[in-house]
């Protein structure tokens, strides 16, 4: 994919009040590729993905989409203008476990609102262009429909289509299929993998482990706001090293298994 | 009963229940209009002015609309606030409706999910275009019940104004049982009016319900 974004995240700390949430993370992202972050509930994933388009704020170290500082104007200095960040933001898609759709607005009415309010297109074209993100997830019968009347898999779609239309460099995807039922996630995961093939450069927070190991270029371990490891997926799900992994991964096939 | 006399008097009554209706539906517009401008004061204003705003409503909250109203129209000549009647009834009516709206307003705000606001800063929404597309329309649908609920109770309160001279409904009721001693016919009326007054309200209000959440409920 043309012009798909870097990370760099380097020492990065964060607090959620007392909580050291992110304790001097680095990590790196290569254009056009897909990473994995696992690790136990509580470990800062959600942290770290929001921190990268800045819906949380770190408070030390330095996170650089295509080399350029989100949050503030330069390490440790003043926050960025709000109008910088937007600008920042609108290059970053960003998908959540509970979807946030807008429930008074139908799907393409949800895809076109960004097209309108942030890239200022007429509404025809951001209508016209919200109907063809739609037809890229399949969803081009449901346009009409509010929220309300699409099934879990569908309003996750309509998400993912709703960031695609802004036409991003950069995915995040925060546990994009823990709330749905089990026979919904494989249409949304065929979703994110026909984005990987296609270049996006994806971060994605996620349970599903086949995924990490079939679609992820590397796969990143956190625990307790560390990040203790990052690798190839093989060496991390199947030959970990650290022990840490090692009773994440034992827990997860305990659970998974019967 | 002599109900005769209603007819002498219906004109005068109904000129009553009009200026009833104006006030309610003018003191209810404006005081909802402050309180939804306090409200988003407050949760977008600095500390400080958080703390003078929670000072306001809870002045006005804690004293009798009787007594705001007193204050405001035989004390306000004395700060060079001169006021006729109607005009004073209804500042005082929007100055004391406003809190009970603004915390209308801050709850609902409060329950719009935190999520449907983020996701909508992740795109790079402004703040003044979410609050106008998500946080307004969806705040105000799940405020609706509540609001017609006060302005309901806001008709009532409507009934003060007859202290300052302002010729609504219970001040003519009042000068027809001084001037004809035929108390029961006119509270008799005076309840009417208020009866068809608020359940028209409520009538208005549950079909606007109905209609605004027609999307948002789940079709289980
Ligand atoms: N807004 C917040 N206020 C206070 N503490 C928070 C906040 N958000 C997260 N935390 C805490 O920070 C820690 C990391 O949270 P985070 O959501 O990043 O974990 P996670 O790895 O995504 O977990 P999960 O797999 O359960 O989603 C947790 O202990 C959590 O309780
Ligand atoms: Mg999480």
């Amino acid at each position: 994919m043309p012009g798909a974004s870097s990370v760099e995240i380097r020492k990065v700390n964060k607090h959620h009040g007392q909580f050291h949430a992110l304790k001097d993370v680095d990590l790196d992202i290569l254009p056009g590729k897909v990473t994995c972050l696992i690790g136990p509930s509580g470990s800062g994933k959600s942290t770290l993905l929001r921190c990268i388009n800045f819906l949380d704020e770190y408070e030390s170290g330095e996170i650089r989409i295509d080399g350029q500082l989100i949050g503030y104007e330069s390490p440790g200095g003043r926050k960025m203008p709000a109008r910088k960040l937007r600008e920042m933001r609108r290059s970053i898609g960003m998908v959540f476990q509970q979807f946030n759709l807008w429930p008074h607005m139908t799907a393409l009415g949800n895809v076109a609102e960004g097209l309108m309010r942030v890239r200022g297109l007429p509404k025809a074209e951001a209508e016209r262009r919200a109907k063809n993100a739609l037809e890229k997830v399949g969803l081009a019968d449901k346009m009409a429909n509010h929220p309300s009347r699409l099934s879990g898999g569908q309003q996750q779609r309509v998400a993912i289509a709703r960031a695609l239309a802004m036409e991003p460099r950069l995915m995040l995807f925060d546990e994009p299929t823990s709330a749905l039922d089990p026979e919904l996630v494989g249409e949304v995961l065929n979703v994110m993998k026909t984005l990987a093939t296609e270049g996006m450069t994806m971060i994605v927070v996620t349970h599903e482990m086949g995924f990490a190991a079939h679609v992820a270029d590397q796969v990143a371990f956190m625990e307790q706001g560390e990040l203790v490891s990052v690798d190839v997926p093989d060496k991390i799900l199947h030959q970990p090293k650290d022990p840490r992994i090692k009773a994440f991964l034992r827990t997860y096939h305990e659970r998974n298994s019967f | 009963m002599e109900w005769s006399i209603l007819q002498q008097y219906g004109p005068l009554l109904l000129s009553g229940f009009a200026t009833t209706i104006l006030c309610w539906a003018l003191g209810t517009i404006f005081s909802m209009i402050l309180g939804l401008l306090i409200a988003l004061v407050q949760r977008y204003a600095p500390r400080p002015v958080g703390w003078v705003i929670q000072a306001y409503i809870e002045i006005i909250r804690g004293t009798p609309f009787l007594v705001q109203l007193f204050v405001l129209y035989y004390g306000g000549p004395l700060i060079g606030l001169r006021l006729d009647a109607l005009p004073a009834g209804l500042l005082g009516l929007t100055i004391y409706g406003s809190p009970y709206f603004a915390e209308i307003f801050r709850s609902a705000f409060n329950a719009v999910p935190l999520g449907q606001i983020e996701a909508a800063r992740a795109i790079g929404m402004s703040e003044p275009s979410i609050i106008r597309r998500i946080l307004l329309p969806l705040g105000l649908v799940s405020a609706l019940p509540a609001l017609v609920n006060f302005s309901i109770i806001l008709t009532k309160e409507t009934v003060i104004l007859s202290i300052i001279t302002v010729p609504e409904l219970t001040y003519q009721t009042q000068r027809m049982s001084t001037e004809t001693f035929r108390y029961i016919e006119a509270n008799l009326a005076l309840a009417l009016f208020f009866w068809a007054l608020v359940e028209t309200i409520s009538r208005v209000g549950r079909r606007l319900e109905k209609r605004v959440t027609r999307h948002l409920t789940e079709r289980t």
